[in-house]
């Protein structure tokens, strides 16, 4: 099969400048002499490192990363907006970029001479235009202001008709660079549809975007940038499935690096618990020594996925025998709403005896809370309230999903349907 | 290079097209509209007859009348030099364009130069009607080389705009100095006082000013009688400005792929 996007060990390298550049002027540079030596860059910065991808005449690839991955530099490259520093970029037909939608509109000027222009720009030529000149009005949903100049559009009118030209230069390959993310939800579902009809006219499409979802349903492949390297390129599914494992690793360290900052802090018993913010107090009588949460794996962490099993493991230490205590576990979302509370006492569990050293786990064998952060409370206190140790949300988790669902929590549910009612089957 | 040379004719669509914007645009909202480019030049012209006929009378042998001796080289100054000081920022203004969209970059500086030459024929006939209601000694001949004057202006105008134009980028304040500059070349230049009565240590200097040539060959096509003796210069002049010409599409084509990452 024909490749229709080529890039081979392509690196791009940018060039950082110290102060000292920025305000260096041709006065200055000639003055000095310096000219050569300004010229010449401080630092360098490789936004892509020896990158090689294909794209076969068309396929759609989805381009997913973190920000500053390099795939706006990686959309460029294949655009020709700018050129590798090593490597090769070859693009077969006629390509259109929808980076900055409306990037060479004149606010002074009519939509009309707009669309012209920017067509004429984009490689249409005049009778083209005058023949899509409709269409392109019609997608736009702007035919009572088309002669109005585009100064006095709202951001939305101006970013369809940017659209509504780029899309009807009817390109080979087209490059996408995040614009849908800007418009409203009727405006996005017809440019997917567009994008479908694209793909079924065989072109190739190139689309660097966040939304992860529109990756696995639309992509045919998609390839992981992270840092300038590329970290993975195949199948959608595996690609955003091991990319978002990555950005929960991540997500990972810095909650437990917060988590180990909360239980730094000290502080003493507030006057209303239900107000308090985070924090640790108690007599230490009994002792938490450690709250780890484990996940289906038996492995400790911070993210784990809606439904899955989620133990709350409590490490206690008593100095001297104690028989009156209670041991709490609360879970609050990130609005501060309990989402869930209770104790041993509450399940009428009768203390007997805590020494030493020991351990409770409260374990939750489905996990079944929307998509968000939470924070948990964790504390040991006499059956009449008296704290031994109590943790005020000093315990982050967040809970992953993939499905978008809202509310505090989801109750175990199912859909079932009668009479004449039928769903498509999701891939 | 050569290559992209021979892409810029394909973009003669294009160039076309934002010639008439930057037209368009300029006078969108003005009440006159296109009119100004009549009413500049004929402001202009009264304004220097009057202060050369009754504020300070001035008194330049074998150039008279004075203003409308003046007026055969501002015109084309004004045009030059707008083309230049506008063609000076123009990457920089249109760096959505580079940055954002497959554009061929040197239509910018090129388009500047072209809707300044429109605002220059638009003013045209201001001067025509000066012309001959001075009755100026106006021949079929000399005006045949008229158009010839102004395609080599365009082209020493346009190579200057490429330079100036990719320079910029990377050093800003050659705006500054341009403004500057450009006062400095318009006293070099005689517009506001015949090349002849120079005295003749700085004619030598005048001939080293290429604007001097297509000053001295408007005003003898259109101002002073007699056959037109300074084609030479002119020819000279148009023929090593194609040379220029190629040497700034070189610059800048050599500087292109730092736009996107400077502007």
């Amino acid at each position: 099969m024909t490749q229709a996007i080529d890039v081979s060990h392509v690196s791009k390298v940018y060039r950082r400048y110290a102060r000292r550049r920025q305000f260096a002027t041709l006065k200055s540079a000639l003055l000095s002499g310096s000219l050569i030596r300004d010229l010449a860059p401080d630092e360098t910065f490789a936004a892509l490192d020896d990158v090689t991808v294909s794209v076969p005449a068309g396929r759609t690839l989805g381009v997913i990363g973190r920000n500053g991955s390099g795939k706006s530099t990686l959309l460029k490259l294949v655009a020709g907006i700018t050129k590798p520093t090593r490597g090769t970029v070859r693009v077969q037909g006629r390509i259109s970029a929808l980076i900055e939608l409306g990037a060479g509109f004149h606010p002074e000027i009519s939509g009309r001479e707009n669309v012209f222009i920017n067509g004429i720009m984009l490689g249409l030529s005049k009778r083209e235009i005058a023949k899509r000149f409709d269409e392109i009005v019609d997608f736009a949903e702007l035919k009572d202001f088309i002669d109005a100049p585009v100064k006095t559009y709202s951001s939305g009118m101006y970013m369809r008709l940017g659209f509504a030209v780029a899309i009807n230069v009817d390109p080979d390959v087209l490059l996408v660079d995040e614009v849908l993310a800007v418009g409203d939800e009727s405006f996005t579902h017809k440019c997917l549809d567009k994008f479908a009809e694209f793909k079924r006219r065989g072109k190739t499409i190139l689309l660097v975007t966040h939304a992860l979802g529109l990756v696995e349903r639309f992509c045919d492949d998609a390839l992981w940038l992270d840092a300038g390297h590329v970290r993975g390129a195949g199948d959608p599914k595996r690609i955003v499935g091991a990319y978002i494992t990555d950005v929960e690793t991540t997500e990972e360290q810095h909650l437990a690096a917060a988590d180990a900052k909360a239980q730094e802090g000290k502080s003493t018993e507030p006057a209303d618990m239900f107000q308090a913010a985070e924090g640790r107090w108690g007599s230490r009588e009994v002792e938490i020594t450690s709250v780890t949460l484990t996940g289906e794996d038996g492995q400790a962490g911070h993210v784990f996925q809606s439904g899955e099993r989620l133990d709350v493991r409590i490490a206690l230490h008593a100095a001297q025998p104690v028989e009156d205590f209670v041991i709490g576990v609360g879970v609050f979302n990130a609005e501060g709403v309990c989402c869930y509370g209770t104790n041993t006492n509450l399940e009428e569990l009768t203390p007997e005896r805590l020494s030493g050293d020991a351990e409770a786990t409260f374990s939750i064998s489905a996990l079944d809370l929307v998509e968000g952060t939470y924070k948990l409370d964790v504390g040991v206190h006499k059956i009449d309230g008296y704290p031994y140790d109590y943790h005020r949300l000093l315990y982050t988790f967040r809970v992953k999903s993939r499905m978008k669902d809202v509310g505090i929590y989801r109750p175990p549910h199912a859909w079932r349907f009668a009479g004449a009612i039928s769903f498509k089957r999701t891939t | 290079m050569f290559h992209n040379l021979a892409r810029l004719l394909r973009h003669r669509g294009l160039i076309q097209s934002l010639v008439a914007r930057e037209l368009k645009a300029r006078y969108r909202g003005s009440v006159l509209g296109f009119f100004w480019s009549f009413f500049n030049p004929l402001l202009l012209l009264l304004v220097y007859s009057f202060i050369f006929k009754y504020v300070m009378p001035a008194k330049a042998e074998g150039a008279e009348p004075y203003a409308l001796f003046m007026f055969c080289g501002i015109l084309p100054w004004t045009w030059f030099s707008s083309s230049l000081t506008e063609s000076a920022g123009v990457l920089i203004a249109g760096s959505n364009l580079i940055k954002k969209v497959l554009f061929p970059a040197e239509i910018l500086p090129i388009v500047t130069v072209l809707a300044n030459m429109i605002h220059f024929l638009l003013g045209l006939p201001i001067l025509a009607a000066f012309l001959i209601w001075y009755r100026a000694p106006l021949t079929a001949g000399e005006l045949l080389w008229f158009p010839i004057i102004v395609f080599v202006q365009l082209e020493f105008t346009i190579a200057l705009a490429l330079v100036l134009s990719a320079l910029t980028v990377h050093f800003r304040d050659i705006r500054d100095i341009l403004a500057n500059l450009l006062t400095l070349w318009f006293f070099a230049t005689p517009i506001i006082y015949p090349y002849f009565n120079a005295p003749p240590f700085a004619k030598k200097f005048l001939n080293l000013n290429p604007f001097s040539h297509l000053a001295i060959s408007y005003q003898e096509v259109l101002f002073f009688p007699g056959p037109f003796g300074h084609w030479k210069w002119l020819l000279a002049l148009g023929v090593a400005s194609a040379f220029f010409f190629v040497l700034a599409y070189f610059v800048f084509d050599r500087l292109r792929d730092t736009f996107a990452e400077e502007v």
